[in-house]
């Protein structure tokens, strides 16, 4: 029988190898964590439809009992090596497995705020990340710096993605949607505190977005603000002032917050980067570097080794899992052309 | 600078088929790194002459990209050349440069 051996158990890892092993492959699913799904379970609710996140990580770690998976959780695929017909898969421990077949879906790590020193991030307790506001909402515990209720919450666009300085020029996609689904839950939850949004372009790329955002404005009275925020400093009482330009008014803006949440960007995985550089297909920022963006876009270009999700640029969840079933066509063609 | 006063102003708008925009061109054959400003506002955010003067590099350097030059080298004498634009600009744009420049070719192409 043919193996297939995929790396990482994200939405992506999980959901091709439920599909490869419905088509009778038998697949290996490596897991560095303990534990599968590990992005997931930090979030609270999903956009565009508020479901918990939960729901979802519930849904694709059922996908695992799918006969024909094995999962190795708590092994690091340290380096892949191409031995002319098969992959064979070395660990951190120096064990070693084959596959005629591999699947990269190594996902991404969040940008770290600490690099934005402007921005205050681990110096004042009011500078959280996105991250970090995630789990006050998953928790229903939105406090400020004091251990108050905030009475003003201010979101930051862009923070390491769009930007020379950290290197990354790139748009990480998912932030502006996920500023205007966090704003939304933060006035549910505390309909007395404000809500504004600094962006510089509010990218509304999905179905259900625009959606949100008129939402986000009419029904949640959020108010946007175009300009990037430049710098943040704390106020004798543990609040924010930070310092903007509204551009749209073409004058500088100066406003104190209980909290600033920086909506960090997705930047390749530590595995993602490591494991592209030792084959050979590592591309742009670290991410994987596949043949082609249209047609060829889970080939890597070496026999047998296919890549999908957020190890290859930022995506939303739904991208990630569809391009995984994309993914798990690719090797089913390609395990099946294989001489008996 | 009076934004709503109760003087009668000359009703303005931009004409992009009678403008003239040599000077800018000129400008980016200079500082090429200015063709990627994404007008987001952190230069004049953080700028230091703005906390003293109503000083906005950023409309400064806008205005200068729509060919409306007037009043501009008046305006950019506020600033004292410090750089802080310079180190927060997102798309490495050289403020500093950029702002020399402007000044030259403003005193070079005086009428
Ligand atoms: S160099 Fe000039 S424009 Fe730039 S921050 Fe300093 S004073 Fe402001
Ligand atoms: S900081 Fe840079 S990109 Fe932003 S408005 Fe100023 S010059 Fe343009």
């Amino acid at each position: 029988m043919r193996k297939v051996a995929i790396i990482g158990a994200g939405p992506a890892g999980i959901e091709a190898a439920s599909i490869l092993a419905k088509y009778g492959i038998e697949v290996t699913l490596f897991e560095k964590s303990e534990t599968p799904l590990k992005n997931i379970q930090d979030k609270a609710f999903l956009f565009p439809n508020f479901q918990a996140a939960q729901e979802i990580a519930d849904d694709l770690s059922g996908k695992l009992l799918t006969d024909g998976i094995t999962t190795a959780f708590g092994v690091d695929i340290a380096d892949i090596k191409w031995q002319g017909t098969e992959w064979k898969l070395i660990d951190a421990k120096n064990q070693t497995y084959v596959a005629d077949a591999v699947l990269v879906a190594t996902g991404y790590q969040v940008f770290d705020a600490h690099r934005k020193e402007e921005l205050g991030y681990g110096i004042y307790k009011g500078v959280i990340t996105s991250l970090d506001m995630e789990q006050m909402i998953k928790h229903g515990k939105i406090l400020n710096a004091n251990g108050d209720e905030p009475k003003r919450v201010t979101f930051l666009q862009c923070v390491g993605s769009r930007d020379e300085k950290s290197g990354n020029h790139y748009c990480s996609k998912i932030c502006c949607v996920t500023a205007v689904k966090q704003a939304i839950e933060i006035r549910k939850q505390l309909p007395k505190c404000e809500a504004s949004v600094f962006y510089m372009d509010l990218r509304m790329w999905g179905q259900g977005f625009e959606e949100m955002y008129r939402m986000a404005q009419e029904k949640y009275g959020i108010s946007f603000v175009r300009g990037r925020i430049s710098e943040a400093a704390a106020t004798f009482d543990g609040r924010v002032q930070l310092k903007s330009e509204d551009t749209l008014m073409g004058l500088p803006l100066k406003m104190t917050t209980d909290l600033l949440v920086l909506m960090v960007g997705m930047e390749a995985s530590c595995g993602t980067k490591a494991l592209g550089q030792a084959c050979g297909i590592s591309g742009d920022y670290g991410f994987i570097k596949t043949v082609a963006p249209h047609l060829y876009d889970n080939d890597t270009g070496k026999p047998g080794l296919f890549a999908a999700g957020t190890c290859k640029r930022p995506m939303s969840i739904w991208d990630s899992v569809n391009d995984a079933r994309a993914a798990a066509i690719a090797i089913k063609d390609y395990v099946e052309s294989l001489p008996q | 600078m009076n934004k709503f006063g109760f003087a009668i102003k000359t009703p303005r708008s931009e004409n992009m088929d009678k403008v003239s925009l040599e000077r800018y061109h000129m400008l980016l054959d200079r500082e090429p790194s200015f063709k990627r400003c994404f007008q987001c506002g952190c230069c004049s955010a953080t700028c230091s002459a703005r906390q003293f003067t109503e000083f906005s590099i950023r409309r400064v350097h806008t205005s200068f990209r729509r060919g409306e030059y007037a009043g501009l080298d008046e305006e950019l004498q506020k600033c004292m050349l410090c750089g802080k634009c310079t180190l927060v600009c997102p798309r490495g744009v050289n403020l500093r440069s950029l702002i020399i420049n402007m000044r030259q070719i403003l005193d070079e192409t005086k009428q």
